[in-house]
């Protein structure tokens, strides 16, 4: 059992400040969306809304088409997993997990089972009957998510929950959370400021910024095609370039700068705005020859070592940064410190685009 | 100790564990034991203190016993001892107040720590405080003004229409405790509440938030979540209240009727007006251990453990 969310226009103010702008998304039953934003942006403020711990300023909110005004939290078919987890420290975990069933009436007998399974759900057996302090950061986290999956909501809100993990336990809890929710089937709305989490485990993710959702798509969208510098900034690295537009033609303008003048995709709706052009490093190639295109001169101030690849920096005329990435394949040739090369582009592979989208 | 030495040095460091062995010694446990001491020890006249009579025994202690009086307890026709009956009023009366202030306290502390807005705290904390900036004597003359016959209370339910004739409220409409219990619970109520103010601001709202959206009415999320966070400040405001109702002599005094005996008006008596201090220890010594047998008690029964109240 899943349920789609609409938030229709939804907006919430804290006195004069607005936390959330217009918020339009349409999330489908049993998708894996994500909000992405940097700190304070409102991701939790929506999952907020959305469980019903604050109701929206403006706008609505449709849980399976259902307007959802005025349903206090304990009756809306949402579980949502908390920044801190909030489980409850005095009670052992069985009973945490079952709390909810405990709620509606469920006998003892019957609770206790529903709980061993879940915990056998999520990889923790034999843990009923120890408590929460007993547990690392981790198994925690699965109880938590135990707790929520044991009322059977169709929508799972999960805010930020793998944050206080370390790399190795965030990476194996992002496959356990994909998995459960690939066998559960529920809608999972998931909150968090880490871009590769939001873009492995996604089906869609919305990038926020300032309140505003910036950009609504699939992982490799976001990546490849953002709409604006700041989606661009926040799920990766660019080489920025500025300078002034020239005319457009074919869903490609050239802006001419500084740095010499450089062909690159445009978007319709991009046109009329002041634009910067943004190119990742990873499609940036070094050269000792200049490009027919796209090409800057560059002189290599850093070569850091990354594994796959290599993380080449350097400054173009006027001391503008440029990085590029050369794969480690030991074919590719890698420059080295000092050395002047042309750093190339393919104009396919470079977007103009405008800043955020910000009110103001 | 290691940390006290150096931090303050030698010299700051024995003035202090000598000004707190002092306090100990001389004003806590001295007194205590010459109380004790004395509680054995017949009431002489004082050629006689010394003398050949002055031998220990437990004669003080077995005059509570004395003096059989009948009365009821729950309807059932009971013979007691009037001490022991006082006693028990005493404990049971103390053991409602706790009850009240606990019935008073726990939304009003939860009010403070959960829904009020941070502005307003200050603001409201100050309200309370406000009448404890009275004396204890004076409130309890203000509410003995408050429930005389032809006082503003029976003058505002007559005037309300709540109720046609005055109350006696002294005499009492449930039992001749009313009053004492009514103004117990007013001057001890705000040892209820900061107790549990202090720590249901330790929980976590998340947590009771967590309840609410796993479906939680209120009153389980309260069972369930808040009141077992709570329970060690509970645990200790009803100690607290519990032993300064069971010890007040001026509330009983000043507000009792006739007929309401406190326990700390028995002690009084044999000191002052008998002027026999050694059975007056020895009532007192009585009547300290009984209290804290009864808070042990309590506190088995309720499942409190003494560490929980220490923190
Ligand atoms: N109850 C509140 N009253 C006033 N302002 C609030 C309140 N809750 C949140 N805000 C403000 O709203 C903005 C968004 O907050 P929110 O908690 O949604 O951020 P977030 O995106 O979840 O950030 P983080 O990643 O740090 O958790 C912040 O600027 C915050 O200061
Ligand atoms: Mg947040």
């Amino acid at each position: 059992m899943s349920a789609g969310i609409d938030l229709d226009n939804v907006c919430c103010d804290f006195g004069t400040f607005r936390a959330v702008d217009n918020a339009n998304v349409s999330i489908k039953p049993g998708e894996f969306f994500s909000f992405l934003g940097p700190s304070g942006c409102g991701k939790t403020t929506i999952l907020r809304m959305v469980s019903g711990f604050i109701e929206p300023t403006q706008g609505a909110i449709r849980i399976g088409g259902k307007d959802m005004r005025g349903q206090r939290p304990n009756q809306r078919p949402t579980a949502l997993i908390f920044q801190n987890l909030a489980l409850f420290p005095l009670m052992p975990i069985w009973e945490n997990i079952s709390f909810g069933l405990e709620v509606r009436g469920v006998d003892k007998a019957t609770r206790r089972k529903k709980a061993e399974e879940l915990l056998a759900l999520v990889d923790l057996p034999g843990a009923a009957d120890k408590m929460i302090s007993q547990l690392s950061g981790g198994q925690k986290q699965r109880v938590a998510i135990a707790r929520a999956l044991a009322v059977e909501p169709q929508v799972m809100l999960l805010d930020e929950p793998l944050s206080a993990l370390d790399l190795k336990l965030r990476q194996h809890m992002r496959a356990e959370l994909r998995a459960i929710q690939k066998r559960t089937g529920v809608t999972f709305i998931y909150i968090t400021h880490d871009q590769g989490e939001a873009l492995a485990m996604s089906d869609r993710v919305g990038v926020m910024s300032q309140g505003r959702i910036q950009q609504i798509a699939e992982p490799r969208d976001i990546y490849d095609n953002p709409v604006n510098g700041f989606v661009a900034s926040f799920v990766g690295e660019n080489n920025i370039f500025e300078g002034s537009l020239g005319p457009v033609a074919d869903g490609m303008a050239a802006l001419t700068g500084p740095h010499g003048s450089f062909r690159a995709r445009i978007r319709p709706e991009a046109e009329g705005k002041p634009l910067k052009l943004y190119v990742r490093p990873e499609h940036t190639k070094l050269a000792p020859t200049k490009g027919s295109e796209n090409s800057v001169e560059v002189e290599v101030t850093e070569v850091a070592f990354e594994g796959a690849f290599i993380s080449v920096h350097g400054h173009a005329a006027g001391g503008k940064a440029i990085s590029a990435e050369v794969r480690n394949d030991g074919v590719t040739p890698v420059p080295a410190l000092g050395d002047k090369v042309y750093a190339t582009f393919d104009a396919a592979r470079a977007l103009l685009l405008p800043d955020a989208n910000v009110r103001g | 100790m290691q940390d006290l030495l150096r931090r303050y040095g030698t010299g700051l460091t024995s003035v202090f564990c000598l000004l707190v062995a002092f306090w100990i010694l001389v004003l806590i446990v001295l007194p205590n034991f010459a109380m004790f001491e004395q509680s054995f020890r017949p009431y002489l006249p004082v050629v006689e203190v010394g003398g050949p009579k002055d031998v220990y025994s437990f004669a003080n202690y077995s005059k509570i016993l004395d003096n059989g009086f009948e009365s009821t307890i729950f309807g059932i026709p009971v013979t007691l001892p009037i001490h022991v009956l006082t006693f028990l009023d005493t404990v049971f009366f103390s053991a409602l107040v706790t009850f009240f202030t606990l019935v008073f306290a726990y939304p009003l502390a939860y009010y403070l720590a959960k829904i009020a807005s941070p502005r307003s705290i200050p603001t409201l904390l100050l309200l309370l405080f406000i009448p404890m900036w009275v004396s204890e004597a004076l409130r309890a003359f203000a509410w003995y003004v408050i429930l005389t016959f032809n006082g503003p209370l029976n003058a505002a339910l007559k005037g309300l229409g709540i109720i046609e004739e005055s109350i006696r409220w002294q005499n009492g409409i449930f039992t001749s405790y009313d009053a004492i219990v009514i103004v117990l619970t007013y001057c001890y109520v705000l040892f209820m509440l900061f107790p549990i103010y202090t720590a249901i601001t330790s929980l976590d709202t998340n947590q009771i938030e967590a309840a609410e959206d796993l479906g939680s009415p209120w009153w389980r999320t309260h069972w369930r979540v808040v009141i077992p966070h709570a329970k060690p400040g509970i645990a200790s405001g009803c100690v607290m209240v519990f032993m300064l109702s069971a010890g007040s002599l001026l509330v009983p005094t000043v507000v009792g009727s006739t007929k309401a005996n406190w326990f700390p008006q028995t002690i009084y008596t044999w000191f002052n007006d008998a002027l026999d201090w050694n059975t007056g220890a020895a009532y007192s010594m009585i009547f300290l251990l009984a209290c804290i047998v009864f808070v042990i008690l309590m506190m088995r029964l309720f499942r409190v453990k003494l560490s929980d109240i220490a923190k």
